[in-house]
């Protein structure tokens, strides 16, 4: 039981941790646009840096 | 659109602009930083799902400048359309609460697993007081989706899916609940999570499918022309939306647009391409005090046009008027999904009600029935019924829309299977609707004289430059490096090539107005006369083989003239009936439908509207006007017509999936009902056959995206044309 009183609550956690971070994709529109964020990381970035405002 | 609140001048404002051109990281780099080295831009973002572009600029900015830069770089590229503006993602609602479903159920799952090997006493105690602890809640958030649809079903007096999941969801959640504050040995919080975690997955697949070709198909909102420059008072030039235009207002448009607002001509002399929304092909001079169209293409130079009309009041609103009258067939339709649900239903409900008797009849006690009716309810439950439908559709989806053929809903796959006949549109459809060079011609181009005619059509942007530009390109001809190019509306480009004059300019001595050519004149060399005329798509005999082969009988309805379309009719085969108004080509399908056959319309134009609308199932090419791409089920991007067939072949394959689906749900239902009216399921064994059949029926639909599928009975078809789309593919 000892085994379990500290099991619990870390499996919860983690469990709860990973729910917090889909939320906070979700909110944070991370799942807006799938297709151009796989395609993004193909982009050579030679030139200026864009400037991001958002 | 821009956000045009009355700001300081020097305050941002966000733009919005499609550029359905799109496809790679290439194009998003060079998109991103050809804007952001705009003098006046802050930044610009590309969403590549949506094809769209957000720019934040300085509001001196305008947008035409934004496009000129797009298009300078080689993307066509448009303002986002006010309808257009927030659509509605239908997968958004859908994630939060499939996030916390799938969370509570691996834990509750986990939890009960250790139930199932043996916990007991306090133990078991503790790990359903944890399970009701997470999944109490997580039911509540996760099912709302379930039970606001029931509910307003049940309202209405009727019932869907949805009413047995709620119900079976609601009694389970309760009776575990009762089990676990009685020390009871079993509680089901697991098995109800998993069939919510299913369910929604299955309805976020459709959506997902939805929102996918919604914004494909946006992304091509291109035709009639958004907006146009207005000529002010003081001869400034002001470029307004096409919904600001009013009556008295002059319009001057460029050759190589479409007029945004129906008017006279008041200054110029051009050609007007009138196919869009006639169907006819040859293009027809037009000059001061001649009535000119919204939605119509001016050709040869630029004009100044009175607007007599605007929006609502344009010659689209009667054909808007025909198409309203025209969706019955469509709306009438009721999914597969539905009307399984019809009597699936009541179906379940009884077997619950009659288990609960019939074991209270045997003296089994309240208790123990009740626990019986649930179990009967929870294996009952649509689960892998709920993912039959979805999961095909959605792969089926994604296949067509990997080969170039966007599927607007489920339910144009489910009608699309039962075509058996097909009506098709000759300029635009059949044909490929706009001007092509003559192919022996561009063959017989020495190599100087094409890089030089390239080098010229590519500064300008007249339909026949554009058209010369892209088959050159395509024949792999290099543009050549020109000095001093000048442009002559209404004559052509001429600029200077190794120090001779070259020109690429109009015929001499004005010809029939019927024909469109034009010539490669290089001082010196002897000039090239280039012949344009509108041609039949590429494989569209095959396409209509293959047609024919699937059971399909084809005939071609077209607006033009009889001669023009004698000639189709001719190349084709086909029985064909010329002249014919947006209303006869409604009549034609009507009376198609009244001797039972279901509908294929296949057009492009605003004339097909109507026509689009009445058929049983509709598709048309990515070229086709907004009115067109509305009112289709599917549309086609590739230049090939066997987009057809091969929509109609992947449909009857889907719905073949989706029975087979629904046979091995049922089927698992006739194992497992026998075993909960008996009272031996248990929780284990509940949520083993439940996510047994769920992964079944998902392998099942996957099949349909197996290339060996799709091509099986294609192949003799498919071959040569397979190659050229992936040699295309392959180009940037």
């Amino acid at each position: 039981m000892t085994g379990l009183a500290f099991l619990l609550p870390v499996a919860l956690g983690m469990g709860l941790f990973g729910l917090a971070a889909f939320f906070w994709a979700l909110r944070r529109g991370q799942f807006e646009d799938l297709d151009g964020a796989a395609a993004r990381i193909l982009i050579d970035d030679d030139a200026p840096a864009e400037r991001r405002d958002t | 659109m821009t956000s045009c609140a009355p700001a300081p001048a020097d305050a941002p404002v966000t733009t919005v602009l499609v550029v359905p051109g799109m496809h790679c990281a290439g194009c998003m780099g060079k998109v991103e930083h050809g804007l952001a080295a705009l003098a006046g831009v802050r930044s610009a973002r590309v969403n590549l799902s949506a094809r769209q572009v957000s720019v934040v600029h300085d509001a001196a900015l305008t947008v035409p400048e934004l496009t000129t830069a797009l298009a300078n770089i080689g993307f066509a590229s448009q303002p986002r359309a006010d309808e257009l503006a927030a659509p509605a993602s239908a997968v958004k609602p859908l994630l939060a609460p499939l996030g916390v479903a799938a969370f509570a159920c691996m834990n509750v799952m986990l939890l009960s697993v250790s139930v199932w090997s043996g916990a007991e006493g306090a133990t078991r105690e503790l790990f359903h007081m944890l399970s009701a602890a997470i999944g109490v809640p997580a039911i509540a958030y996760a099912g709302r989706v379930f039970f606001a649809s029931a509910w307003s079903a049940l309202r209405r007096g009727r019932t869907n899916m949805d009413v047995p999941i709620s119900i079976g969801v609601a009694l389970a959640t309760g009776l575990s609940l009762y089990e676990t504050f009685t020390h009871g040995a079993d509680a089901w919080f697991d098995g109800t999570l998993m069939l919510l975690l299913f369910l929604l997955a299955g309805r976020a697949l459709d959506a997902m499918m939805r929102d996918r070709a919604r914004a494909g198909v946006d992304a091509l909102l291109r035709q009639a022309a958004p907006g146009a420059m207005v000529v002010g008072r003081q001869g400034a030039l002001e470029w307004l939306a096409a919904r600001d235009l009013l009556p008295g207002m002059t319009l001057r448009v460029a050759a190589g647009e479409r007029f945004a607002a129906d008017g006279t001509i008041a200054g110029g002399r051009t050609r007007l391409d009138r196919s869009l929304l006639t169907g006819e092909s040859a293009p027809v001079p037009a000059a001061v005090g001649d009535a000119v169209l919204a939605g119509m293409l001016n050709l040869d130079a630029p004009v100044d046009v009175r607007v007599t009309a605007s929006g609502a009041d344009t010659s689209l609103a009667e054909i808007a008027r025909l198409m309203e009258s025209a969706g019955q067939v469509r709306s009438r339709y009721v999914r597969i999904a539905d009307r399984a649900s019809r009597w699936y239903a009541p179906a379940v409900h009884t077997l619950a009600a009659v288990s609960f008797a019939g074991w209270m009849l045997h003296g089994a006690g309240l208790h123990q029935s009740l626990v019986i009716a649930i179990a009967v309810l929870i294996i009952t439950c649509p689960c892998a019924l709920g993912l039959a439908v979805p999961v095909a559709q959605v792969v089926a989806c994604g296949a067509l829309m990997k080969r170039g053929v966007m599927v607007k809903d489920g339910s144009a796959l489910e009608r699309m299977a039962k075509i058996d006949r097909a009506v098709i549109d000759k300029t635009g459809t059949l044909t490929m609707g706009r001007p092509l060079p003559d192919p022996a011609v561009l063959a017989a181009l020495p190599a100087d004289a094409a890089a030089v005619a390239l080098g010229l059509a590519s500064h300008s942007r007249h339909p026949l430059s554009r058209a010369l530009a892209e088959a050159l390109a395509a024949h792999g001809a290099r543009a050549a490096e020109l000095a001093d190019v000048i442009e002559e509306p209404g004559e052509g480009v001429r600029a200077l090539w190794q120090g001779r004059l070259a020109r690429l300019r109009r015929p001499d001595g004005e010809n029939a107005a019927g024909r469109m050519a034009s010539v490669i004149d290089i001082a010196g060399d002897p000039a090239f006369l280039v012949t344009f005329a509108d041609r039949l798509r590429p494989d569209a005999a095959q396409a209509l083989a293959a047609l024919h082969r699937l059971g399909i009988e084809s005939s071609i309805l077209s607006g033009d003239s009889a001669g023009a379309v004698a000639d189709i009719a001719r190349l084709t085969g086909l029985e064909a009936r010329a002249a014919q108004t947006p209303a006869d080509k409604q009549a034609a399908i009507a009376a198609l439908q009244a001797q039972g056959h279901a509908v294929l319309m296949a057009g492009d134009g605003l004339n097909d509207g109507p026509a689009l609308a009445a058929a049983d199932a509709s598709i048309a090419p990515g070229s086709a006007s907004d009115v067109g791409r509305q009112a289709a089920d599917m549309v086609f991007l590739t230049d090939s017509l066997l987009a057809l067939p091969r929509a109609v072949a992947l449909s009857r394959a889907t719905m073949r999936v989706v029975r087979q689906n629904f046979v091995l749900a049922i089927g698992y239902n006739m194992l497992a009902v026998p075993l909960a009216i008996m009272g031996v399921v248990t929780p284990l064994l509940a949520a083993v056959a439940m996510s047994t059949s769920s992964l079944v029926v998902i392998a099942n639909s996957l099949r349909l995206a197996l290339p060996e599928h799709f091509q099986q009975k294609w192949a003799p078809v498919l071959r040569p044309e397979m190659r050229q789309e992936s040699h295309r593919a392959g180009r940037p």
